[in-house]
């Protein structure tokens, strides 16, 4: 199996904890996985990615290379357009519908989702709104992972232990949480699969 | 736990404590910050009181490096490339010197300028020193490298440097680690006169550095990190160096590249190994991240059909490379243009909501108004996003310290009502000399010292300028009545207008240090807190 994703957000909206929870099941599947990430300038507001490679055969290069990425995950829905070159002609896209506006000239938002819905596979979720209803805000991004889960190949338990391994420290509530996150936002891509 | 999800600079960090260093020394800089973070955390180099402080600047850590060397003691300094320039005297030294205890010099290049003001590539620094360098291709080769690295410092009497890349210094990938080696015991250089570079010891020293080059070849040659892979297609020949070598063998189901290949881990190169696969091979492509080093080398003024690189075209010339590059140069695929959607803007980096900068840069732009354009030298750090709209404040931003030095020449050149900007933690790395020249000279100069209690750029370390910026211009000689400082909130912004309107028409050196913690430390030392009382 492989699976190669990219990350993409603003820096700032936590892109790293969806990497940490897919590297941390990774470990734990006793696959190989090389995860790059952006640190530094681009940090402050700017726009940041993450490559995460996930494999049962060593992984070489740090970076995906363009037109072999098995998922786009992104929390910002304008993000995930500077990396549509990167995505596998059958590849799938999944992005947050919720923008994060902090430039003058941000885009119609119906024109992104328009460009958004040129690709073939592409799910757009509204995660911060199913994050609300848990009365989770924060768990936004785990709502994306789970949304994202039905197209990595990886066991679906293995995203549920990781969060164990990551929030067990912040107490089993957390984790209960979390673990609720994950499986609104696959529900609700099974769901738009059904239909 | 002998296995850890680390990035390349965490892995290094661990090796250091794993290979029984004593000390590392550091001033915050992308890509290398994270190294000096992870030994400040690290429980185990807390138990054994391993030297993690940060310094105030490159070649204070440097020296410090030295000096616990001299000891006889392991000692690792880390820094961005350009942080090599600050050091690059007592780095050059050090290769005269010789070492006493292990020393290790981490150099973090940053190819295509993620968050620097150039590309350098710090090999050339390596190769002007006359040192030996190791190049990991990955996380564990950056682990073994660090590990065993302290030895070979030792047995060869050289310090040595260990170059990565942002690309190794900010992936992870599992590390296997290996067991805890003891600390050295102090012992002083058998000749006490080692260390003492008077031009008739040094000349010695010098000579000794050159008659030990063979030797340092010889360790390349049989080095387990320059390795030799035989390939049955003897149309192409490939030098792969550091983590190009990943982007090569990525293009290959399996790894299996049909033609010889070369992979480099350790300088000077292998003489040996490079002239058989010249001789075995009809081309040869050479991939390395950085400028065209190797390729050069081989290559000099009068080229060499035979060799391909980025100074042929057949890779860019700059920039980092990418295994879609490589596939390109390798035949096996064609270039991709990338259109991006008209929608897609850019999202460039800016100040954090709050930022006390901010509020310093509006009154500031506000004065400057009235003074005309193009007179705000400024510097390194979160400050220099000023120069991006809205704001749009600064008009310099060259190297550590160059505001205060930069707008003295140009008020030495006759310009009128210059302002330096600069922040506490940048001033206390580079700026204070500056001022002392200003000093002497009695520039008619405004130094605003933007002080946030924070290293900030970097992820907010901590800062040697805390509590003590007033009593440091003080000292060099600033005349008390322009030290002035303000809070730079909204609700002062008059009072901050007529400090800098009062300090920019004194016909001296003014300093005002505006004063405020980072929003990001604060909003860090809140979490703490909370963290703290929920434990209570």
């Amino acid at each position: 199996m492989k699976a190669d994703i990219i990350l993409s957000g603003v820096g700032g909206q936590g892109i790293l904890s969806i990497a940490a929870t897919i590297g941390t099941a990774a470990l734990q599947s006793n696959l190989y996985m090389k995860q790059s990430e952006v640190h530094g300038m681009s940090q402050r507001g700017g726009d940041v990615s993450s490559n995460m490679r996930v494999s049962d055969k060593p992984v070489a290069s740090d970076l995906i290379p363009q037109g072999k990425a098995d998922v786009i995950l992104s929390v910002e829905p304008m993000e995930c357009l500077r990396y549509i070159s990167y995505l596998k002609p059958d590849g799938w896209l999944i992005t947050n519908s919720k923008p994060f506006n902090n430039i003058a000239n941000y885009p119609d938002l119906e024109e992104v989702y328009k460009e958004i819905r040129k690709v073939k596979n592409h799910i757009i979720i509204d995660a911060d709104a199913i994050a609300k209803e848990l009365k989770s805000v924060r768990s936004s991004n785990i709502v994306m992972l789970g949304a994202a889960s039905p197209y990595i190949d990886m066991e679906y338990d293995s995203f549920k232990r990781a969060l164990q391994t990551i929030f067990g420290a912040k107490g089993q509530e957390i984790v209960d949480k979390n673990i609720e996150a994950l499986d609104k936002g696959r529900e609700h891509t099974l769901n738009q699969q059904k239909k | 736990m002998n296995k850890l999800l680390l990035l390349g600079d965490e892995a290094i960090a661990q090796a250091a404590i794993d290979g029984g260093m004593s000390g590392v020394y550091a001033y915050p800089g992308t890509p290398s910050t994270e190294i000096t973070e992870y030994i400040q955390r690290n429980k185990t180099a807390k138990e054994k009181n391993i030297h993690s402080e940060w310094s105030t600047n490159e070649k204070t850590a440097m020296e410090s490096a030295i000096g616990m060397s001299y000891a006889g003691k392991r000692s690792m300094v880390c820094m961005k490339h350009v942080g090599l320039n600050v050091a690059a005297d007592a780095f050059m030294n050090s290769a005269i010197t010789g070492v006493n205890g292990g020393m290790l010099i981490v150099v973090a290049d940053d190819p295509s300028m993620h968050s620097s003001q150039n590309e350098q590539d710090s090999r050339y620094f390596a190769d002007f020193a006359l040192i030996p360098i190791l190049e990991p291709s990955n996380q564990q080769e950056a682990y073994d490298m660090i590990y065993g690295g302290f030895e070979l410092s030792e047995k060869f009497n050289t310090p040595i440097m260990v170059r990565i890349t942002t690309r190794l210094a900010h992936s992870r990938a599992s590390i296997t680690r290996k067991a805890q080696i003891d600390e050295n015991k102090n012992s002083l250089p058998n000749d006490l006169k080692q260390f003492v570079l008077l031009p008739a010891i040094a000349r010695k020293n010098y000579k000794t550095l050159i008659g030990n080059q063979v030797h340092f070849e010889n360790s390349s040659e049989q080095s387990s990190y320059n390795q030799y892979f035989e390939g049955k297609d003897k149309s192409l020949g490939i030098i792969a160096a550091g983590i190009s070598f990943n982007y090569l063998i990525e293009n290959y189901e399996d790894s299996n590249v049909p033609y010889p290949v070369l992979k480099i881990g350790q300088y000077p190169l292998p003489s040996d190994s490079v002239r058989k696969i010249y001789e075995e091979c009809d081309k040869i492509l050479i991939l390395e991240d950085g400028y065209p080093f190797i390729e050069n080398k081989l290559t000099g003024v009068l080229g060499d059909k035979k060799i391909k690189g980025r100074l042929t075209g057949d890779l860019p010339r700059d920039g980092e490379l990418n295994p879609n590059l490589a596939a390109v140069a390798l035949g096996l695929e064609e270039p991709i243009i990338v259109t991006k959607p008209d929608v897609l803007q850019n999202r460039p980096p800016s100040l954090c909501p709050g930022c006390g900068h901010t509020d310093v840069f509006n009154a500031l732009n506000e004065v400057m108004a009235d003074y005309g354009p193009g007179k705000v030298f400024s510097d390194i750090g979160c400050y220099t996003l000023a120069a991006l709209p809205p704001l749009n404040a600064i008009n310099t931003c060259v190297d550590m310290g160059a505001s205060i030095t930069m707008a003295k020449g140009a008020a030495d050149a006759g310009m009128k009502h210059v302002i330096a900007f600069i922040g506490d933690s940048t001033f206390t790395h580079s700026g204070m000399t500056g001022l002392l020249d200003c000093v002497y000279e009695k520039t008619a100069i405004t130094i605003i010292i933007s002080d946030n209690d924070t290293t900030g750029m970097t992820g907010g370390q901590a800062s040697h300028a805390e509590h003590v910026l007033h009593q440091i211009c003080k000292g060099l000689g600033v005349e008390e009545e322009h030290i002035r400082g303000f809070i730079p909130l909204r609700k002062n912004h008059d009072e901050a207008l007529k400090i800098l309107r009062e300090e920019i028409e004194y016909e001296g050196v003014s300093v005002i240090i505006p004063h405020r913690e980072c929003v990001r430390t604060l909003e860090r030392k809140h979490k703490l807190k909370a963290k703290i009382k929920k434990m209570n």
